[in-house]
Parts: structure tokens; sequence; C-alpha cells
């Protein structure tokens, strides 16, 4: 006996219900069908405690748990095995507390008396019944299909269900040639695996071109000049009229009067709406159950979701309409949103079909006068790139064999964001020919997130999993969650896998995590409110008052930058790095990295940080990327002599604040110095040490376009070009990501340079996210715009500007010294790792 | 050591420190006997206590940020639940102990 999918081991059997099933005070949900519409449903309802509220009986006429019906095809070319298709194990419903009734078809529902009636001749009450019965292969009108019984002649499969594919496999292995019918996607991938399985394989499409649902006939010619390319034979515009039986299947007769020898014929004409249980029951059907848009039939307790459910005149067959009507139907249920409504899906598919790249959305050809149509078609290489766009947004694509751009395309397609002036940047990147791989392309296993080691299989998987925006893939994954240069592609990839169809983060746009407020809210609220500690924000504006630790670090950032010294400090507040003023190393221990300001040491320096290495032991002294010096491996329990002894302010090598300048030697011994960029470096590090900011701001002056300090590619860059003028950059980066600066504007001064980078660093710290560097930030908010404010004052916000830098300047107090006066908590050095044998650094 | 006192045959609570040790809002580590523990009170005034190094590569706990749900520990900032240290993002599961106050007095059961 063929294996249950999903089912549990041999011998243990469903647990039966006890007597107080009956008992149960809970409303009953009983939903039919368990396959990807009624699970999916079910996962909703429990999602939103519906488990607690609900009794719930689901049943399934496949006596399996739920698969996933879209992996069939893989499993039947032999890609995966059919026990990776489980999405919810019989134990699975055990565990949710949920009945699962398998191998059980309901025949009809009693509507006035609210029972359902299985064919095991079972009645069960409902409070609330959804069908979710889905769809039937179509069976052509063939002269010999069906035996006297009504049932289809041996040979004679569908593609629909795990049993079909077993039946094609095993077929696969007795015969030799297979006559599939049909050239949509069900047709397409049935031939390509049964070709793949060793069989020849004829395919029959009645419509003049392949997946003419989806493709114009120019992509559909492509198409069928690559599926023909692996060996199989296409006929369009050909039917079937005949099965050649008796006994089995043992050939076709096709309409031109031709025979086709075939051991296994497979039907993939069309799929029809399970509608007979409705029927019967005397519910509205037309093509599919007729439903309202809270996904409700005629009678106020049934309702109708997936592919057996016609919503507003459309039957979808497609997965992610019936994510969405799974969502709505379990905020209504539920009573979570009881006013929720589904409008309809627009579906955007992307498919492989028959080892073929295809996405399709909208409109497949224009259809007005006005409508914008552009098309590259490159048959050679199976390429054939089409988009309609209508007023200006995009109302239809189509790629195939090449769907790199599918995942910006869906977005314009489901969000109608601005498309590019010149229209064929929607299908090519034309930026520098060495085209950016897209992440269709990106093998499975390549890994996204380095930080975290995540692999954009597990993205997939998270994504699959039910994981439907980019926050909760990140936070099942980790991926985008080390140093987060990976978000963007972790975005992409998310998109990608769920075909366009991601939800936003309603979370998205909070500064942290744990306040519902974007960051001018936030700020208006702290002020407003007189905020001055992280507890009292928590405390006056988080649900509940609850705190949160996620959110705590960037607090502490915000208030300091809103309130300079009239800020409250909370140690419990701050990452540890701040909390003692070093940065934490691998093995508990810190790096101590004196300030040396533009990079610039003296003998009496050198030889004070010489002495006080020697006297703690200091396992490495390090010139560091930022040219200072840093002592590595220092035992928390040191900090504190170590600065006295050291005498000198901390350089913040470890929090998220202004860093260092950099600087190059300059006019006073380079013999092509332009100007003091030494002079000028220390200038800016003087003025802005320690400032705290969204994240880190690196600077660095250099005295001439040689750059040898490196000043194009920091948060602010100074670039000495003669006669006393200099340029200023802006969100440059050479770090996680290499990005040259912008050139914000060309001033005449030193005083200039230092008045206009104060001015960018107040607006990046009162505009930027939570760790948005400026290489993002000025992107985000654009050059133009950022010129118009700092150097037009086009907001008239110049003024204030000056005022909160200057606040926060003289808010500045080292470190290192006030928690040596005194310590800033009780037990502020003392050691985490009591019996630990530090260091475990290796020691040079 | 004077762990004997209070034993009992499971389990033994056992003094570790002060409550005024652990400034409101933070952690701090102790010993007990041989088992290093971390000790957090967060500014509710409830004590929760944990093993002292990370499950997922020995970070120091006791240096970590918490709230009333979960410890975030400071190297990879992996979080954990204070309710059975299960990690909410993938490591663990972390050794949670009962801990109470008692005269000014911390004491954990081992
Ligand atoms: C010590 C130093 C490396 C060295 O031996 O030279 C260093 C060490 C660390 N860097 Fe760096 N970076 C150091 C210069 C740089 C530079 C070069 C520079 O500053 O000119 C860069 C590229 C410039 C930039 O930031 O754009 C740099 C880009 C990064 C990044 C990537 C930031 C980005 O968004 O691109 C990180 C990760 C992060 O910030 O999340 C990082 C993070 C780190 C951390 C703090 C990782 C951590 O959180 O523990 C390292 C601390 C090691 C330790 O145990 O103390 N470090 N790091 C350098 C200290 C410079 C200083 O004197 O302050
Ligand atoms: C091979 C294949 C590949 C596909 N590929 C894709 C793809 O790449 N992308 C995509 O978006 N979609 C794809 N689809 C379509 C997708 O699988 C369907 O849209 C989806 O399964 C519809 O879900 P459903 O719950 O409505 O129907 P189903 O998943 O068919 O579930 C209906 C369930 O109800 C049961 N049932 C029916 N009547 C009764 C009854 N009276 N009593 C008890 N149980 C009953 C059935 O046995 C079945 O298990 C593919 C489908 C197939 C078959
Ligand atoms: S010092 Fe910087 S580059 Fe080196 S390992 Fe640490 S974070 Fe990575
Ligand atoms: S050591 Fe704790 S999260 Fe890595």
């Amino acid at each position: 006996m063929a294996a249950v999918l999903g089912g549990r081991p041999e011998g243990v059997t469903t647990v039966p219900l006890g007597p107080d099933a009956e008992l149960d005070p809970r409303p009953r949900v009983v939903v039919v069908g368990n396959g990807m519409a009624g699970a999916r449903l079910v996962e909703e309802l429990l999602e939103r405690g519906g488990g607690d509220q609900f009794a719930i009986t689901v049943f399934g006429e496949e006596p399996h748990g739920t698969y996933n019906r879209i992996m069939l095809s893989p499993v039947l070319a032999g890609e995966t095995h059919e026990d990776e298709i489980v999405l919810n194990s019989h134990d699975w419903y055990a565990d949710n507390g949920i009945e699962l009734r398998s191998g059980v078809a309901v025949t009809r529902v009693d509507l006035p008396a609210k029972t359902v009636h299985g064919d095991d001749g079972t009645v069960t009450g409902y409070d609330h019944l959804v069908l979710a019965t889905g769809s039937s292969s179509f069976v052509p009108p063939m002269t010999g299909v069906h035996r006297d019984d009504g049932s289809l002649l041996p040979g004679v499969v569908g593609f629909r269900t795990i049993d079909d594919t077993r039946v094609m496999l095993a077929a696969a292995t007795e015969h030799e040639r297979a006559v599939v019918v049909g050239g949509g996607l069900l047709g397409l991938e049935a031939a390509r695996a049964l070709q793949g399985q060793g069989m020849q394989v004829d395919l029959l499409h009645a419509a003049g071109h392949l997946m003419n649902a989806q493709l114009d006939a120019d992509a559909g010619a492509i198409l069928k000049t690559s599926v023909e390319a692996l060996g199989i034979t296409v006929h369009c515009g050909l039917t079937a009229t005949e099965v050649i039986g008796p006994d089995r299947v043992r050939g076709v007769v096709l309409a031109d009067g031709r025979a086709v020898d075939a051991g296994l014929l497979v039907l993939a004409a069309g799929i029809r709406p399970r509608t007979e249980v409705a029927v019967r029951s005397g519910l509205e059907v037309q093509r599919g159950i007729v439903v309202d848009d809270q996904l409700r039939t005629e009678d106020p307790d049934v309702y109708a979701v997936g592919e057996c459910a016609q919503h507003r005149g459309t039957v979808y067959g497609l997965v992610s309409p019936v994510w969405e009507q799974a969502r709505v139907l379990a905020d209504v249920l539920t009573g979570t949103d009881p006013t929720a409504e589904y409008h309809g899906s627009r579906t955007a598919t992307k498919l492989k079909v028959a080892g073929v790249d295809v996405a399709t959305m909208g409109v497949t050809g224009p259809e007005r006068d006005d409508d914008e149509f552009l098309v590259i078609s490159e048959p050679r290489r199976g390429v054939h790139l089409s988009v309609v766009v209508r007023d200006d947004r995009l109302v239809g694509a189509t790629l195939l064999g090449d769907t790199s751009k599918v995942a910006y395309l869906t977005q314009a397609f489901d969000r109608g964001s601005p498309l590019p002036a010149r229209r064929i940047e929607l299908l090519v990147d034309l930026s520098d020919g060495k085209a950016e791989v897209g992440v269709a392309e990106l093998p499975a296993d390549s890994q996204v997130c380095n930080c975290n080691g995540v692999s954009k299989a597990a993205i997939c998987e998270a994504v699959a999993g039910g994981c439907t925006s980019v926050g909760a893939v990140m936070d099942r994954t980790r991926a985008g969650k080390g140093c987060g240069s990976c978000k963007g592609l972790v975005g992409q990839i998310v998109e990608w896998a769920a075909d366009g169809d991601v939800t936003e983060d309603p979370a998205a746009d909070w500064y942290v995590p744990g306040i519902p407020l974007a960051k001018p809210a936030l700020i208006a609220a702290v002020r407003e409110q007189d905020l001055r500690s992280v507890s009292a924000v928590f405390a006056a504006l988080a649900p509940a008052g609850a705190e949160d630790a996620r959110s705590k670090m960037a607090l502490t950032s915000l208030l300091k930058t809103v309130w300079g010294s009239d800020f409250v400090r909370e140690n419990d507040a701050t990452f540890i790095n701040d909390r003692v003023h070093a940065n934490i190393q691998r093995d508990g221990t810190f790096s101590v990295v004196p300030q040396m300001k533009g990079g610039v040491t003296s003998v009496a320096q050198l030889r004070t940080i010489a002495d006080v290495a020697e006297k703690y032991e200091v396992p490495m002294i390090k010139v560091t990327g930022g040219q200072r010096i840093d002592l590595l491996g220092v035992r928390k329990e040191d900090l504190p002599g170590m600065w006295a002894d050291l005498g000198m302010p901390s350089g913040y090598a470890y929090g998220k604040s202004f860093r260092t300048v950099k600087t190059c030697v300059g006019s006073d011994f380079c013999r092509f110095g332009l100007d003091d960029s030494t002079g000028l470096g220390i200038d800016l590090e003087t003025r802005f040490q320690g400032i705290e900011s969204p994240a880190k701001m690196k600077l660095a002056v250099v005295g001439c376009p040689r750059n040898c300090a490196e000043a194009y590619v920091k948060d602010v860059g100074v670039v000495a070009v003669g006669e006393g003028r200099w340029e200023v950059y802006v969100g440059g980066a050479a770090g996680a990501s290499v990005r040259k600066g912008d050139l914000l504007a060309t001033v005449t001064g030193r005083d200039a340079v230092v008045q206009l980078a104060g001015r960018f660093m107040q607006y990046y710290r009162e505009n930027a996210h939570w760790l948005e560097r400026t290489y993002d930030f000025v992107p985000r908010v654009g050059l133009e715009k950022i010129q118009a404010v700092l150097l037009e004052d086009s907001e008239g916000i110049v003024a204030d500007l000056d005022a909160g830098m200057q606040r926060s300047i003289d808010a500045y107090t080292d470190p290192w010294a006030a928690d040596l006066a005194e310590p800033a908590t009780p037990g502020q050095f003392r050691t985490s790792l009591p019996l630990v044998d530090l260091p475990l650094v290796p020691v040079r | 050591m004077s762990l004997t006192e209070l034993q009992t045959p499971t389990t033994t609570e056992v003094r570790v420190g002060r409550l005024e040790d652990v400034p409101p809002g933070e952690g701090r580590a102790f010993t007990a006997g041989d088992t290093q523990v971390a000790v957090f009170r967060l500014r509710d005034g409830s004590l929760h206590a944990t093993q002292a190094s990370c499950p997922h590569a020995g970070g120091p706990l006791a240096d970590g940020q918490t709230d009333a749900r979960v410890l975030v520990c400071p190297l990879h900032l992996f979080g954990f639940r204070w309710s059975d240290g299960a990690s909410t993002s993938g490591a663990g599961p972390l050794r949670v102990y009962a801990v109470r106050e008692s005269d000014g007095d911390l004491l954990v059961t081992l």
C-alpha cells in the first residue's frame, strides 16, 4: 500500500475524539478540504488565537496530511522526495488540537441543520463552515477516455494530487511513450518531468501557441522552440479525439487523423473548481462557489476559499490569491478584524516551466491606443521580454527566459511606483555593463547574510514557511541582522520568493521596534512630553508601557541628540560598549583606543601608551584602519586604571557616534599638498568628538585629490583643491558597502568646511533611521534635496541645525574621565565572566 | 563552602551576593560554588538568574540587555526568553535558575 504522506508511522492510529468533544463549549469551525487553502486558513486562525476560540475539524478526501501541491512537479521530475513536500503532517494537526478527518470526503451539507455528511457515514455539526475543495483536472471530451462505470481508463491521469504523481512515476518505469494534453503551466511541467524520467513525450495543445493564457504569440513561439530543444514534440492547434484502449491506454487519435502510441495519457488541459458538494447542498454556484468580499456564500455561516471559490466573477488558479483570501477569512472568523474584505488579487506569476523562467503580470499586450508597449525579443537566446505602460504605470509585463527584473517589475506593478523615464530600463540594466546578478540567478546555496551564515535557500524556506514580510523573514532566519549590509538583497530575495506578495512590515518605518512611531513623531513626542530618560519614553510611548531590550540603545542615542546635557543617563539602557566606553571582544575583554586627533601623535603620547600596554600586559597593540592605536584584549576591571594612566580622552572606537578624522600630511610636508589637511582634520575632530549619531560617522581630510587618506569614501570627506577652497563630499563608504561620496559643495576657508560638515551631520542625526549610515541616507534623501536644505536653507532649518549641533558639542564630556571620577553604577567594571582565565585572545 | 547549609536532596539554594550589587536594569555575574551565574534585576523589581556564559559562543551574559521578556547577549545579539531560556533567534537553550531576595541577599536555586 502506498504510504500516507505526512502520516504517522505504521501502527499509530489517529486518536479518536473523546466523548467530551460533544461537550466542547467552543463554537465549531469545520473546514472541507485540507489542501493549500484549507490548511492555510487553519494556520491563519491559529495565528490569531483561533485555536483557543474554536474547536476546529478539517475534512480531507486524500488520506495524506497537507502537502505542497506546487512541488508535485519537482517530485515528478525526481528532483524532490515526496516526504519533503509535506506542509502539515497528521502530527501537526494533533499537536495543534485540530481534528483532521483525513480520507473522509464530505458528500453534502445540510444547511438548515448546520451539519456536514461524510462518506464514512458521519454527521458533524458546525457553527462556521468553510469549503476549500480546490479543483480537479478537466477531462476533455474524447471517445473512450472513460470506462463504463465513469472512472478514467487505466493509464489516463490528471495532474493534481500526489496519487496522480505516483501513478505517472510508476507508468514511466513501464512505458516508453506518453501524451500530455495541455500546453499551459501544468502540461509543460508534466511533459518536461516525464521526459526527464526517460519517456518520449508528445504534447498536444489546442490553442495556437503555448501558455496562451499568459504569453502573447511571439513569446509562445519562443517558448515552443525552447521546449522542443529539450526533445519534447509539441503540437499546437491540435487536440485528441479518441483514446485507444480498450483495457488501458494504448495511444490516442489526433484531430488530424493521425494516431500516436502512448502508455500514459496525462490530462493537463485546465482545471475545474470542485463545486459538487456546494451544488448538492443548494449553494449558488456559477463557475465556482459564489462568495462576497468576506468570502461568504449566500448562507451566512458558510464560506469558501481557494480555487473552488468565485469572487467578483473571478476564479483563481494560483496560490497567492489563496493566501490573501485565507488571511481575510481568518480576520473575519476570529473577529480580529470583523470588517476585513478581500478585493481580488492582481496576479503576478513567476514560474519555471520546463526549465525556462517565465514571469507574467497584468495584461500581455497593448489594449488602448496610447498604451506604451516595449518588446525585446531574442529568439536565439530564448528570451522575450515585454512591458505595457499605461498613464505612467506598469499594467503588464511578460518575461520569458530572463526574469532578472521580476522583483523590480512586480513592485512597480503592485504598488504603482514611479517608472524610469527611459522605459528600456524597465527591462535591462543600463548602468555599466557589469550587470548585477539578479536574485533569480543566485544559486540556492549562495550565502546571502555572511554575518549569520544565511543562504538564499534558507530565506526562500522562511517565505514558503509563511513569513510574509521582510521583517518576519529576518526574525526567523537572522538574515540581515548582523552588519545589515545584505538587507537590500534579503528584501529582494523575499520579494522574489514571495512572487511580490510581500506584506509591509507595520514596524518598517518605526525608529525602534518597541515604540510604534516614526522618527519625526517620536522626536516630537519626546519634546512635547519632556521625556528625558529611556524608561520615561517606554512608560509614556510603548504599548502597555513595555520595555524592549532591542530598542534601548537607539533610544539612548536619540535622547542624547535631542536633549544634550539635559539627557538623563540610564546605564542599563545602553549597550555594553557604551556602559564601559570600550569595544567588547569575542572573549568578553575590551579594546582601548585613545583619541589621536587626525592620526597625529607625539613622543609623549607614544611613550605613555607603551608604558600602559606594558603595565597591563596588553595582549596586542595594533595600528588601526582609523589611524590610531588600539590596545586589545583588556580586562574590564582594568579599564579605569588604564584610562587614568593614559590620561587621554576616549577615541570613541566603540560607539554609534562620530569616530575619527583621518588625515594626510598635507601642505606642511607633502610636495603636492594644496592646503593644511592635517590641521583641518584636527579641528574637525576637536569640534565633533564623541557626538552620538544613528550610526558611525567617519571623516577624512586630504590635501589634494590624490586622496591618500581616502576622503572620497567617508561619511564626510574633505578634499583641498587649492586657493583655500575645499570640496566637501558626503555619503561615501568603503566598508561593507563601497560608494564614492557625493560632492555636496565646494567652499572657501576652513571655517566654512567645519560649519557645513556640522550642518550635514546634524541633518543626518535628526533624519536618518537607526543604524542607517550616510551611504544609505544620502541616496535615500537625495543629494539635491540635501543641497537645497543645507545650502539654500529651503526649509528654513539651518539655524536650528547649527543650534542643535552646538547643544551636543556643549554637552560633550570625555566619558573616560567622567566615569573614572565616579562609576556610573555599582560594579560598572566588574567582570562578567568570573571563572574564565583571560585573555582568550592570542597574545602577540 | 557554606553550600551545604541549605542543601536539600534535589536542589540547593545558594547566597551569591547582595541585591545592591546589581543595579536596577542591569546584570552582574557571580559564582555559586563552581557554577557561574548571572543575576539580573529588572526595573520592575523582578529578579532573574541564568548561566553566566552564552550558549551560543560564550558571551558574557551579565553584560547583556534585558526587558520583561528576554535577555539579549552582547556578542551576537541572540535573545533568550526568561520563561524557559529558549532562544528567540535560534541558539540555546539557556539554563535559567530560580532566584529570590531575602534580607537583601540574593539566593539562587541551583
Ligand atoms: C580596530 C579596527 C580594525 C583595525 O584593526 O584597524 C576596526 C575594528 C572593528 N570594526 Fe571596523 N575597525 C576599524 C576601522 C574600520 C574602517 C576604516 C576606517 O575607519 O577608515 C572601516 C571602513 C569605513 C567605514 O566604516 O565605512 C570599518 C568598517 C566597519 C564596519 C562596516 C560599516 C559599514 O556600514 O560599512 C563594521 C560593522 C558595523 O559597523 O556594524 C565595523 C566594525 C568593527 C568592530 C567594531 C566590530 C565589533 O562590533 O566588534 C571591530 C572591533 C574589533 C575589536 O574587537 O575591537 N567596522 N572599520 C579599526 C578601528 C578604526 C579606529 O581607529 O576607529
Ligand atoms: C502540479 C501543480 C503545480 C502547480 N504550480 C503552481 C505554481 O507554480 N504557482 C502557483 O501559484 N500555483 C501552482 N499550482 C496551483 C496551486 O497548487 C493551487 O492554486 C492551490 O493548491 C489551490 O489550493 P486549494 O486549497 O484551493 O486547492 P487544493 O490544494 O487542490 O486543495 C483542495 C483539497 O480539498 C480536498 N477535497 C475536495 N473536495 C473534498 C470533499 N468533498 N471532502 C473533503 N475533501 C475534499 C481535495 O482532496 C484537496 O486535497 C500548481 C498546481 C499543481 C497541481
Ligand atoms: S576588525 Fe573589522 S574587518 Fe576585522 S573581523 Fe572585525 S569587523 Fe571584520
Ligand atoms: S555569544 Fe551570545 S549571542 Fe553569540
